[in-house]
């Protein structure tokens, strides 16, 4: 047991969890307290000694099913031919085609047709039928997936198979069709059809997350634990790279980026605290008096208020940080509950004004949609053109930067080699407090082609790398 | 590793001594079951996790940190259980600018104030007494005044001065507690650091008086509501409790529960409706709470099974923006838009 809860926690590790060694020793502890052959109990216990933010749970979890995967026969990804003790054992040596079609002759274990298995399905669906779901499941996954042995995939690819030949999309459709019939006026109001929707969603996400867990015992059963934990690891919602970021992950890191303003504002707005004063702290002075007999000699004050900062926001949303820029403009909405004043702009080779846009709407999805339509961000050709963009953002807005005001640029600078004007950037950084740019490409990208960020760089107090979350934490956190 | 067979406790009591660990009292838990099953006599419904940690944190001896939106019951957990435990519940509500004479202790510094004033009126009556001796015998009449000095010191630096805040209050009691320190993420990050000592340790170091130790350990829940990063050195010295939103019979059996009178088919709908709303894309999504309030208003309506109408003119109990009711009530209204 404690070999596999070493090997548990290095994975964790590998995977990107800060779990400390009290943690871990945590963990052993938790084990002696709860019954061994509950597998939940067991999970339960190592998530709340080892996982200390909910979003590392998805990690932590992936990784647990692999670690404390349901052994056994029955999970050989051969299983429901491998009974029959005549089939070839080189069955796994086949081509693709020829493994699959055997499976297909031979994989009817239980006599059923592929239309007596949706009917089924259906059916399991419809009743919400726990025990039979997975049963389909697990026949499902034998007699679509085409699983080989030995084969060094995560389980994606299977997953995609199995769910194309289940066509759950027609299966929902059927389900709501006998929704329909089954009401008593044969129709439905609005309300229950969006309910009963909901309803068989909602079974059928339970079917998919059985049929993933049905393939990745097997996957685990065939290729032992350490090599599959290792192809399943994915990154941490904090290493995600914004640019490359798909829909799913983009939702998931809008949800992360409400605490990091708020640590932002702070840092934004802490003054020095020393050499500052608030008024007469009566209390500390009277208790500091006591040294003194009661004689107040040295009074005590109150830590000033923190001054809220002004924020101007300046960002790319071009093409080419087109996923960043989605990003961005989430971050900038978020930004700006948390601050008094903060001025947004967006630019592509014209630029506009968009505080307005986030003060009106009250909805952030709303409001990206109105920039990207409304927002005149467009001069010439739609390609980027810092040069111009930022000299009509000096043209126009610059006499309104104070030595109070922080200016936040956002982009790759790739400036399709027009000029760079990059004494804007100089004049801004006269009269404002501070000037950061963060730049969504990685470092080895900046100054090669048309990046022209080094150029932006000296005026600048610092450019940071901001690809991913983690990034972004450490630029608030460098921040002084 | 053998697991079933020796009792839990056994291997806690051994490592009290050498380490000094206080006693952390008999076990307040027989199994996780138990935990649910007296959680659920209170009118708490928990889940396996819930119930889980729960018992780990009194078998461990280990605070809980329990995150999650607002409104899915953190707080209510740790009433909960302090009433199942028949402890007796203290409760720190966080905020900025919390500092260790609100979290902590502070000297009663008019009791104080009083003391010597009371001394130095004895003293002068003394005084006047003694004044001719005093002026004769130099070295005498210091060391008198030498000793008082200590002798007031050590006096006004006594328990009789001090104020028992909550976390210290938690640390001496000898009944047991259930230490509620809610909202942490209000605090700022350095302030946190207060509270390391006595989550860890169980103990109170007070400069002038020397270290106050745990009589019991308290059960500690520490609730955030994740508006910011709590720091890894609190984190590691809990364990870790993610309140999500219940599952859809979860709910449903909350709100059979909590609220009286509601029928088996009316809180299966509204436990429906909510999820259904939970899938939106809304700017504060219902709690729990926001559900129980839902239900309860249709109880009083007199509502039996909602329709359309009545769940659009109700709504406004489940969700507090304009933007979020209209987005609600058009998708409740128009399901077919996207069939």
């Amino acid at each position: 047991m404690l070999d596999v809860l070493t090997g548990f926690v290095s994975e964790l590790r590998a995977a990107g969890l800060p779990v400390s060694l009290t943690e871990s020793l945590d963990a052993a502890e938790a084990v002696h307290h709860v019954p061994l052959e509950d597998r939940e109990a067991l999970k339960y216990a190592l998530a709340a000694t080892l996982v200390k933010s909910s979003t590392h749970w998805k990690a932590f979890e992936t990784a647990f099913e692999v670690y404390f995967a349901m052994r056994g026969p029955q999970y050989d990804i051969d299983a429901d031919e491998g009974a029959d003790s005549d089939r070839p054992s080189d069955e796994a040596d086949l081509p693709p085609g020829e493994g699959q079609r055997g499976r297909q002759g031979g994989g009817g274990g239980d006599g059923l047709t592929p239309e007596e298995l949706a009917e089924m399905l259906f059916r399991a669906l419809m009743n919400a039928n726990e025990a039979q779901m997975a049963a389909i499941a697990r026949q499902a996954v034998g007699r679509y997936a085409g699983m080989e042995p030995g084969r060094p995939v995560g389980g994606t690819y299977y997953l995609y198979r199995t769910l194309r030949n289940l066509d759950l999309d027609g299966v929902l459709d059927r389900l709501m069709e006998s929704a329909r019939q089954e009401a008593p006026d044969g129709t439905l109001t609005p309300l229950e059809e969006r309910l009963a929707r909901d309803e068989f969603q909602s079974r059928l996400d339970a079917l998919r997350k059985e049929i993933e867990d049905e393939i990745r015992r097997r996957l685990v059963a065939d290729r032992g634990t350490e090599a599959l934990a290792r192809s399943l690891r994915k990154p941490l919602p904090e290493d995600i790279d914004f640019m490359h970021a798909t829909r799913e992950e983009l939702a998931s890191l809008r949800r992360a980026i409400t605490p990091l303003t708020r640590k932002l504002a702070v840092r934004l707005a802490r003054k020095r605290r020393h050499g500052r004063k608030g008024p007469l702290d009566f209390r500390s002075t009277m208790r500091h008096s006591l040294s003194t007999g009661g004689v107040p000699v040295d009074p005590k004050f109150r830590y000033p208020r923190p001054a809220k900062p002004e924020i101007m926001v300046i960002a790319d949303i071009s093409g080419s940080v087109a996923a960043f820029a989605r990003f961005t403009l989430h971050l900038v909405h978020a930004i700006s509950s948390q601050f008094s004043k903060v001025r947004s702009f967006v630019f592509i080779d014209g630029i506009d004004e968009i505080t307005r846009f986030f003060e009106t709407a009250d909805d952030v999805a709303d409001a990206v949609h109105r920039i990207n339509t409304e927002a005149d961000v467009v001069w010439v050709d739609g390609h980027s053109d810092y040069g111009h963009a930022l000299s009509v953002f000096w043209e126009r807005w610059g006499e309104e930067i104070t030595p109070r005001t922080s200016v936040l640029l956002l982009g790759d600078a790739r400036n399709n080699y027009h000029a760079t004007q990059s004494w804007v950037i100089q004049e801004i950084r006269h009269r404002a407090r501070h000037v950061y740019w963060l730049n969504p490409e990685p470092r080895a990208y900046w100054d090669t082609g048309d990046s022209v960020v080094g150029e932006y760089a000296v005026y600048c107090d610092e450019v940071f790398e901001c690809r991913n979350l983690r990034q972004l934490e450490h630029f608030v956190s460098e921040l002084e | 590793m053998s697991t079933t067979d020796e009792t839990p406790r056994a291997p806690r009591a051994s490592s009290l001594g050498p380490l000094g660990f206080p006693e952390p009292g008999p076990p307040r838990f027989e199994s996780v079951s138990d935990v649910r099953t007296r959680l659920a006599e209170a009118g708490y419904l928990a889940d396996d996790g819930i119930a889980g940690v729960v018992y780990l944190a009194d078998r461990l001896a280990k605070p809980v940190l329990v995150e999650g939106p607002a409104g899915t019951g953190k707080t209510e957990l740790a009433k909960s259980v302090a009433r199942v435990t028949d402890s007796r519940l203290i409760r720190l509500q966080c905020y900025e600018g919390l500092d260790e004479s609100k979290a902590l202790y502070e000297w009663n510094y008019k009791k104080q104030l009083l003391r010597i004033q009371a001394q130095r009126v004895v003293a002068d009556g003394d005084g006047t007494a003694a004044a001719g001796s005093d002026a004769g015998t130099g070295d005498g009449g210091e060391t008198r005044s030498g000793v008082a000095w200590r002798d007031l010191e050590e006096d006004i630096f006594s328990e009789e001065f001090l104020l028992a805040r909550p976390l210290l209050e938690a640390i001496r009691s000898t009944e047991s507690v259930v230490l509620l320190v809610d909202e942490v993420d209000r605090l700022e990050l350095e302030t946190e650091a207060l509270l390391l000592e006595v989550l860890s340790e169980y103990q109170v170091s007070i400069p002038e008086l020397g270290t106050v130790r745990a009589e019991r350990i308290p059960l500690v829940f520490l609730t955030s509501n994740n508006t910011r990063e709590l720091s890894e050195a609190l984190k590691r010295r809990c364990l870790y409790l993610h309140l999500d939103y219940p599952s859809l019979e979860r709910e449903r059996d909350i709100v059979l529960t909590r609220v009286p009178g509601i029928g088996a088919e009316l809180a299966d709908q509204v436990a429906r409706i909510v999820r259904s709303l939970r899938t939106l894309e809304l700017k504060k999504y219902p709690s729990v709470s926001e559900t129980l309030d839902w239900a309860r208003t249709l109880v009083v309506l007199g509502v039996e099974s909602i329709d359309a109408e009545q769940a659009k003119a109700t709504l406004h109990v489940l969700l507090k923006y304009r933007s979020d009711l209209e987005r609600a009530a058009k998708e409740l209204t128009v399901a077919d838009a996207q069939a």
